[in-house]
């Protein structure tokens, strides 16, 4: 029988990965934004799972309002990466400290 | 019941295995392709929940728009990929120890939520109102009581399109473009000119 332990559980570590995502990957960019992207996945299927289970249906509006904010987040996020790499040309985000005071 | 915990099975594994793969891939591209495979499975598992409509929404969303756009800028961009991986293996035992520590937290956190919380007087999941499918439920839901955030929402969506033109917009210099004002104002007498020539002498400007 499938409860609701088995979906916080997957989203748990789909969480976890994007979180190591971030560590591992410091200096690319790309792979920071997708990793967020898997966070934000994972609150998504929290959301939707405990909207599924307490029968009500908040949850998935709550998860729709993340879907949108997550899509702006990538647009804007992808639309920095492209200025900054037409102005430096590289993404390495180690190097990124010209805002330096 | 069993085809049901086979069909979550599958898609949980399958969501983790693309989520690593994400993050471990060499290629970015496959990074990506990897992305809209947990995309989709994920989509999968709440269509298992009976949320059909964050399911497809998913789908549309991340896999048609979010997916792609990543897939154009990776593949726009002329980066040496190898060269930003360096300090993977420096990052990598720190990283396993936050992940294993957070992941172990989390889990704790989940099965006492869902054995002991509010949850967990509901065995089975129930998506949508007993009488209407699930898209009419959140319309209910979401065209009532949350429709200044709805709107809300549509304005962060604005703002960030704006955002992003603002942001990639560029005027190169020495680009001949069309000036409408210019052409109307012309006459004849600014657009041309009589020059005399005498028989035998070209024409220099």
């Amino acid at each position: 029988m499938i409860g609701l332990t088995h979906y916080l559980t997957v989203a748990a570590i789909l969480f976890t990965i994007g979180v190591f995502g971030i560590f591992v990957n410091r200096k690319n960019v790309i792979v920071i934004l997708m990793s967020i992207e898997l966070i934000l996945l994972a609150v998504n299927i929290n959301l939707v799972a405990f909207s599924a289970f307490l029968h009500d249906v908040v949850g998935q509006i709550f998860a729709m309002f993340v879907l949108t904010v997550a899509a702006a987040e990538a647009a804007v996020g992808l639309a920095i990466l492209v200025t900054f790499f037409r102005n430096r040309g590289d993404i390495a985000v180690d190097d990124a400290s010209v805002m330096k005071g | 019941m069993a085809l049901q915990a086979i069909a979550f099975y599958l898609m949980a594994t399958v969501t983790i295995l693309a989520g690593l793969a994400v993050v471990f891939a060499r290629n970015p591209v496959h990074s990506v392709l990897f992305l809209i495979t947990a995309f989709f499975s994920a989509a999968g598992l709440f269509v298992l929940m009976g949320a059909e409509f964050i399911a497809m929404l998913l789908i549309v969303v991340y896999v048609g728009a979010v997916a792609v756009l990543f897939l154009f800028v990776v593949m726009m961009l002329d980066v040496d990929f190898s060269q930003l991986r360096e300090g993977f293996a420096r990052y990598l035992p720190i990283g396993l120890l936050v992940a294993g520590v957070l992941t172990i937290e989390m889990v704790i956190i989940a099965i006492n939520v869902a054995l002991h919380g509010a949850a967990s007087k509901n065995a089975t999941p129930q998506a949508s109102l007993p009488d209407v499918s699930n898209a009419e439920t959140i319309g209910r839901v979401l065209y009532t009581d949350y429709v200044y955030i709805f709107q809300a929402a549509g304005l962060v969506l604005l703002v960030a399109m704006i955002g992003a033109i603002v942001l990639t917009l560029r005027h190169k210099a020495g680009i001949k473009r069309q000036s409408i004002p210019a052409q109307n104002a012309r006459t004849p007498k600014t657009g041309m000119t009589i020059v005399d020539i005498k028989p035998g002498e070209g024409i220099s400007e």
